[in-house]
């Protein structure tokens, strides 16, 4: 009997042994591309070129290519119209989702439930079948686009229908109906219900969704290059295409491009890891 | 107060989802029956009018051979990548649960590239593919490894399906650890009582437990496989040869780079349609295999 126990003991010892073995090799694979980026990003042209894989390359350590990146790519005007493109949406998208899942929840008219059936429905519909009547609308009769207010409205106009259908969940789960009729009772009107009682209740679900619109906001590619032709304002995703319009790429600027165009994520999910990884964890649950 | 009055309910409905139904309306809805009647018109983006064809653009879109050459090349690009992402999640999942140290150090590592936009992770692997692989080829003299892959028509394609699974592998991770979790250490336990081995028990009562997991992991990566847009811009650009161009770029070419707008959004349309029917499938058939505990 002890000897079995042994056996399974030392098995188990092996097992777990195998299992960090194996999980530090497919770590190293999957970090391995940023690595190679981190290595070059300090490598001159010419030493990037003569060998990609060396750590530090026969003209030495240069930080020469982060200023030189900077000025072409634009990229703290970049930086300003992503953080002001995503702040904005994503604040908006917070507040209306909420407010129009909160009337949704509490009413049984018909308003409410053709607004979130079509919103259940509109799910379904991917961005690649909006785009071209998006931009013949908004471009060819409106006339509304290069503007970062028209993108705004999109970003919130595609993003609010998922985000209405997780605080509706919410509400319906985490919002105690008596709490509210207390409220009632006390004089409120549904409005300062609504801010005072239900609102402050939703904490969970607003970081879930400000942080899974957030980065969808941040990371988002082509409704920006759609929506915004003019350089001035490039989101960070588009600057970073210049290094490849030219016909001799210069690789050292597109190491230090790649790199400062994943730095701000990258530092905020050192600080927020468990909140992004908890959220995304929800938001893709439900 | 009348709060059964008809204005009542008007006032509170704009008052709390009014700005809300304007912007979903405008942005989706419209669009999405405005993209239909797009279909039936020729516009080449440029001329006020837009002259009515009937089934004309349906017609070359049937018509355009190198339109269902991407599609057909979307579906093998997707079966692959679709299978590989999920082996690739799971095994990373049971890993990540089986309680080594570290287990969230490792989680929080593969998730790394969904931080990222497709766009800056097609350039990062460009780079791998053309420059870090050849050097490796070229200094350990592997003869596979020293062209890039890139350059290649089958090699793009499996370039695109690497930087698939090393994208969205992570992602499914956790919600295939989300699944592990949900499987009970009592049914578990019990199963080892009775003599079950560590793959039996994954097998015959884990997997089973997580079909829900497996149909929403299929149900995401099938639809973002479909539409793969942006790695494929940055990574392989279509070429050699437009041998890499998936379904949603020649949408995009088609109406953007040539100005055939209706039929691009016709052939959108399809796209949309056949992705749709083969994620509800999925759905459908997974749940019916799914079990209760």
């Amino acid at each position: 009997m002890d000897d079995l126990n042994e056996r399974a003991a030392r098995n188990r010892k092996i097992r777990h042994a195998v299992s960090i073995v194996i999980l530090i090799v497919l770590f190293i694979c999957f970090i391995f591309p940023f690595i190679l980026v981190l290595v070059n990003v300090f490598k001159t042209k010419a030493d990037i070129t003569s060998d990609p894989l060396a750590l530090v390359g026969a003209h030495g350590f240069t930080l020469q290519n982060f200023p030189e990146a900077m000025k072409k790519m634009d990229f703290w005007r970049s930086f300003g119209n992503s953080a002001f493109i995503t702040i904005l949406s994503t604040i908006l998208t917070i507040l209306l989702a909420s407010m129009a899942a909160y009337v949704i929840v509490r009413n049984k008219w018909k308003a409410c439930g053709a607004l979130f059936g079509m919103m259940i429905a509109s799910m379904v519909i991917p961005f690649q079948v909006l785009m071209i009547p998006l931009v013949s609308l908004y471009g060819g009769v409106f006339g509304i686009l290069n503007h970062r207010a028209t993108l705004i409205f999109m970003h919130v106009g595609f993003s609010v229908s998922m985000a209405t259908f997780m605080f509706h969940g919410a509400i319906h789960t985490n919002v105690p109906i008596a709490l509210e009729e207390a409220g009632t009772i006390d004089g409120c009107s549904r409005w300062q219900i609504y801010w005072k009682i239900v609102f402050p209740l939703l904490k969970p679900t607003i970081a879930t969704v400000a942080i899974i619109d957030a980065m969808a906001f941040w990371n988002d590619y082509l409704l920006p290059s759609l929506v915004l032709a003019r350089k001035e304002l490039y989101t960070i995703p588009i600057a970073t295409q210049v290094f490849y319009g030219t016909y001799s790429t210069d690789i050292g600027l597109v190491m230090a491009a790649l790199l400062l165009a994943m730095l701000p994520i990258l530092i905020l999910y050192m600080f927020l890891q468990r909140y992004i990884v908890e959220g995304v964890t929800s938001g893709a649950v439900k | 107060m009348d709060t059964s009055s008809m204005s009542f309910k008007c006032k509170q409905f704009l008052m709390f989802a009014g700005i809300t139904t304007v912007t979903f309306v405008a942005v989706v809805i419209l669009p999405f029956i405005y993209g239909l009647y797009l279909t039936f018109t020729s516009w080449d983006g440029v001329s006020r009018q837009k002259p009515f064809v009937g089934f004309a653009n349906y017609v070359s879109t049937f018509a355009d051979a190198a339109y269902w050459q991407a599609l057909g090349r979307t579906f093998i690009y997707s079966i692959i990548a679709v299978v590989l992402v999920n082996v690739v999640a799971f095994i990373l999942a049971f890993l990540v649960t089986s309680g080594v140290k570290g287990q969230n150090f490792f989680r929080a590592g593969f998730f790394i590239p969904n931080l990222i936009g497709g766009i800056v992770l097609g350039y990062i692997w460009k780079f791998v593919f053309n420059r870090a692989f050849v050097a490796i080829g070229e200094s350990l003299s592997i003869g596979a490894l020293s062209t890039s892959w890139l350059a290649t028509t089958n090699g793009a394609m499996l370039c695109l399906i690497i930087v698939s699974v090393w994208q969205y592998a992570g992602y499914m991770m956790l919600i295939y650890v989300a699944g592990f979790m949900s499987v009970s250490a009592d049914v578990l336990e019990a199963a080892r009582i009775d003599g079950c081995t560590n793959m039996q028990s994954i097998i015959h009562i884990s997997v089973p437990l997580m079909v829900s997991s497996f149909v929403q992991c299929l149900f995401l990566t099938i639809t973002r496989c479909f539409m793969v847009y942006d790695v494929n811009l940055s990574l392989t650009n279509g070429e050699p040869f437009n041998s890499s161009v998936m379904a949603a770029m020649h949408v995009y070419n088609q109406a953007f780079t040539y100005k055939n707008y209706g039929t691009g959004q016709a052939e959108a349309l399809i796209l949309f349609i056949v992705c749709a029917v083969v994620g509800v499938l999925q759905v459908y058939i997974g749940k019916k295999a799914e079990v209760s505990a």
